[in-house]
């Protein structure tokens, strides 16, 4: 109704009629801003009444005037009007998120583009990491492509080279498969000792979406591959490090590999290799090739830096183990885990993630007594082949010192080693695939911390 | 364009080229083409361990002293032996280590590693050097200037004399001398497939003991005290709602017996303090002025060599403001000439950016590099 149509009648218009667009805005942040003001300091009394009396673990008492005043004074949100439609044309996470974010380790590398950034695996649930907080891991920087510009080829020992533009790889028969992706050097700080405190820095190198592509095998058809004497597919990415992975021809065989456009419901994220990249199920990240410009077909492997220099494992014989691509079995508990403190005794759902390049999860055991004793967790569907499970235990904490961990087996039979076993045939100074069975030591005063034992 | 007149033009192309058949595949019409032989050479650039791809040239010792001061000390040092910016490149290889191919530094569980302890294929060296070197300019570096640099790396590192001439047609001979050429094996169930003849059982076999399992639960490592807020505060890094806060490690633990107590007020104030960057004060023109700036050395490559408030290789960019205040002119042409001497033996080079770019960035330093 427009302003002009109410100037008749007696009924009193509300003051925000009188005001513009931008004076309504106003007005609602300002009641907004000082009705925080409001819960602030109400929760900091709530909170300084409820330290003293801890007796019972009650993690919200009634509190003296007989009830919450959460419950009893209604808040703006339930007597106002909300925002509109559209507010916000690619929505964001609530501001009271905004702890939820990836970070870097401080001191683990020198520069920004030749670096990581873990995802927060303590806050995320289930077996999607929202495309904003997949881990990265730039070896020269990131850039955002235009689309309309890329270009992949395919050569080698192929009938006739090829080249294809986005609009056409996206015309082709498209797949959408939840996968993991984990760096091969996730976990790589704590092969000699506890070097970081939370599961963002010990496991955050590992993310899971729904990736959508074309199958690599459609396009090496298309150029006539030679399936059977070209055992080795290059991959390379378009940017500064144009990085390089030898891909083994049979997981190409096999359907699996994918030139994936998109990333749970929307386009790769820039950081992730928008518009193209390579997704290579169960592999380490290094040979998900980001911004792929192209794959050339050979019948030998190429040795490339990142397979040469890095991403080698060192053995206590003082050899290389070489083209280790494979991510084993492994799982790690989220919550309650590393530089979180449980607020009280009493129950808790303890919750993670368990995954293996060779296929799936068949189950997972969780300890809470440093291992003697093992109880079965639930695991929750989709149980998805070289994606993320989701796994959950009851647990009722009785306030005294407790080690959890988790155990997975996949469905080859194998499970998680300990320490101990990964140690006795690999030492300390692999870098690469540490799976090891992860501890975390609950604390009397609430606060965990990342432990190893021996 | 009428879709009449793209067909029509696309048959003209198609007949200009010669391309009609090229076109897409009986499966798939009309997706994909030919890549033409000049397509596939600017990109098919990677040169293979039997040096299937290795393009022709030579280059110098000398010569590759020469690109190296230049365009890649800063980074790696004099020597390829600094560890400032990336992991050393140079030393811990020996002649003996030349003769039997295993570099045996790397049996010592106190060593480092350099790359030339670990690369045991020359191509390796080669191919990375020429697709992603230097760092700021990627694929700048001639046939032969890769050859120079490559020679003087080898040089460094005691595999070829003083006055070697590296080329395509002594590769192969200089590869039999890489010192770490017989340090990889792939005996391991690690590859996906069979083409490495590796072994299809894992080299560890733990078993799925759910009772009284044989353990010792002794805790033999752990974060010491003074690294407790060495990645920030974790209160801050978890969420404020939940079964579980973060511990505040801007403060000494909490007593035993108390759980929570020493999060459930510090976690009001993470909230206050969100609250406060969301609805706080506008941010004030000169902080976004340094944000800009900021941007603007990122962008430009400035921060690979200078950190904010540390050293890299480069001085801190706040030790330049404060020894320079006000000298926006000289800072901006000290940014476009480059220098050496002035804060230790590793020479910047002259930066390609624009004047515009260099005049914000040291107006910027010179009125204190405010973040």
């Amino acid at each position: 109704m427009k302003q002009q149509d109410i100037t008749s009648g007696r009924v009193q218009k509300a003051p925000e009629n009188f005001l513009s667009k931008d004076g309504i805005k106003t007005v609602f942040a300002e009641a907004r801003g000082g009705r925080r003001d409001f819960i602030r300091s109400a929760f900091a009394a709530v909170a300084a009444g409820a330290a003293a009396p801890l007796a019972m673990a009650q993690g919200n008492p009634v509190p003296p005037e007989g009830g919450d005043p959460f419950i009893l004074e209604l808040p703006e949100h339930a007597k106002g009007l909300g925002l509109g439609v559209a507010t916000d044309g690619y929505g964001k996470p609530s501001k009271f998120e905004s702890n939820v974010q990836r970070r870097q380790s401080p001191g683990l590398t020198q520069t920004t583009q030749a670096s990581v950034s873990f995802a927060p695996l303590q806050s995320l649930f289930g077996i999607v990491t929202p495309s904003g907080l997949h881990f990265e891991r730039h070896h020269q920087g990131w850039w955002d492509i235009d689309p309309s510009k890329h270009r992949f080829m395919v050569n080698g020992m192929v009938k006739a080279a090829k080249v294809f533009t986005m609009d056409e790889i996206m015309r082709l028969p498209s797949v959408s498969r939840f996968h993991f992706i984990e760096c091969g050097a996730n976990t790589a700080a704590e092969w000699g000792n506890v070097a970081v405190p939370t599961v963002q820095y010990t496991h955050g190198m590992i993310s899971c979406s729904e990736f959508t592509g074309v199958p690599l095998i459609t396009l090496l058809e298309l150029a006539g591959a030679d399936l059977k004497n070209g055992k080795f597919v290059l991959a390379e990415g378009g940017e500064g490090s144009s990085m390089t992975r030898t891909i083994p021809m049979s997981l190409i065989l096999s359907g699996e590999v994918i030139v994936a456009y998109g990333q749970n419901g929307e386009m790769l994220r820039p950081e992730n290799g928008y518009p193209l990249r390579l997704v290579v199920p169960g592999v380490q990240g290094v040979s998900w090739v980001k911004y792929l410009r192209r794959v050339e077909v050979g019948d030998k492997p190429y040795a490339t830096k990142d397979e040469a220099i890095h991403y080698i494992d060192l053995q206590p014989d003082g050899m290389h183990r070489q083209y280790t691509n494979l991510q084993e079995c492994k799982s790690v508990v989220t919550t309650p885990s590393g530089g979180q403190v449980l607020l009280d005794k009493g129950f808790y759902n303890i919750t993670g993630l368990a995954w293996s390049g060779k296929g799936k999860i068949r189950k997972v055991d969780v300890s809470v007594d440093g291992g003697r004793n093992w109880r079965p967790a639930r695991l929750e569907t989709p149980v998805m082949s070289k994606a993320l499970s989701r796994f959950n235990i009851d647990w009722v904490w009785d306030g005294k010192p407790a080690l959890i961990q988790s155990r997975a087996t996949d469905d080859t039979g194998f499970v998680q080693p300990t320490y101990k076993q990964l140690r006795a045939v690999r030492g300390t100074r692999s870098i690469y695939h540490n799976n090891a069975i992860q501890s975390w030591l609950v604390q009397e005063n609430g606060e965990i911390k990342n432990v190893q034992l021996s | 364009m009428s879709s009449c007149r793209k067909v029509l033009l696309t048959l003209t192309l198609m007949a200009v080229a010669g391309l009609a058949g090229a076109q897409g595949s009986a499966k798939y019409p009309g997706v994909g083409r030919d890549a033409t032989p000049k397509e596939v050479a600017a990109w098919d650039i990677d040169v293979r361990p039997d040096f299937k791809g290795l393009p022709a040239g030579s280059g110098t010792v000398a010569k590759g002293q020469d690109v190296w001061e230049a365009k890649c000390a800063q980074c790696h040092g004099i020597f390829g032996e600094s560890n400032e910016v990336f992991n050393p490149l140079i030393g811990g290889t020996s002649a003996d280590d030349i003769k039997t191919g295993r570099v045996a530094k790397l049996k010592d569980p106190e060593g480092g590693r350099t790359t030339f302890m670990k690369v045991a294929t020359l191509s390796t060296v080669w191919d990375y050097i020429n697709r992603a070197m230097p760092w700021t300019a990627p694929k700048s570096l001639t046939t032969d200037e890769v050859y120079s640099v490559t020679a003087f790396l080898l040089n460094l590192a005691g595999v070829v004399p003083d006055n070697f001439t590296l080329s395509n047609k002594n590769m192969g001979e200089v590869q039999a001398r890489m010192p770490n050429r017989n340090g990889m094996q792939t005996r391991h169930d690690m590859w996906p497939g069979n083409e490495f003849g590796g072994t299809k059982k894992p080299d560890t076999a733990n078993v799925a003991c759910m009772k009284n399992c044989s353990t010792e639960p002794t805790v033999a490592s752990f974060l010491p005290d003074f690294a407790r807020d060495a990645h920030g505060n974790l209160l801050e890094q978890n969420r404020t709602v939940g079964p579980q806060r973060g511990a505040d490690t801007s403060k000494p633990e909490g007593k035993a017996g108390s759980p929570g107590a020493a999060t459930a007020a510090p976690m009001v104030v993470a909230q206050a303090t969100t609250d406060a960057k969301t609805t706080g004060a506008k941010p004030d023109a000169a902080a976004t002025d340094g944000k800009a700036a900021l941007a603007l050395a990122n962008k430009n490559g400035c921060m690979v060599c200078h950190g904010l408030g540390n050293k890299i290789v480069g001085p801190a960019l706040t030790d330049i403001a404060k020894k320079y205040p006000g000298k926006a002119d000289y800072l901006a042409g000290k940014i476009k000439s480059g220098g050496s001497g002035l804060w230790g033996p590793i020479p910047m080079p002259p930066q390609t950016l624009s004047d515009a770019d260099a005049r914000t960035i040291a107006a910027w330093l010179a009125s204190g590099a405010a973040k």
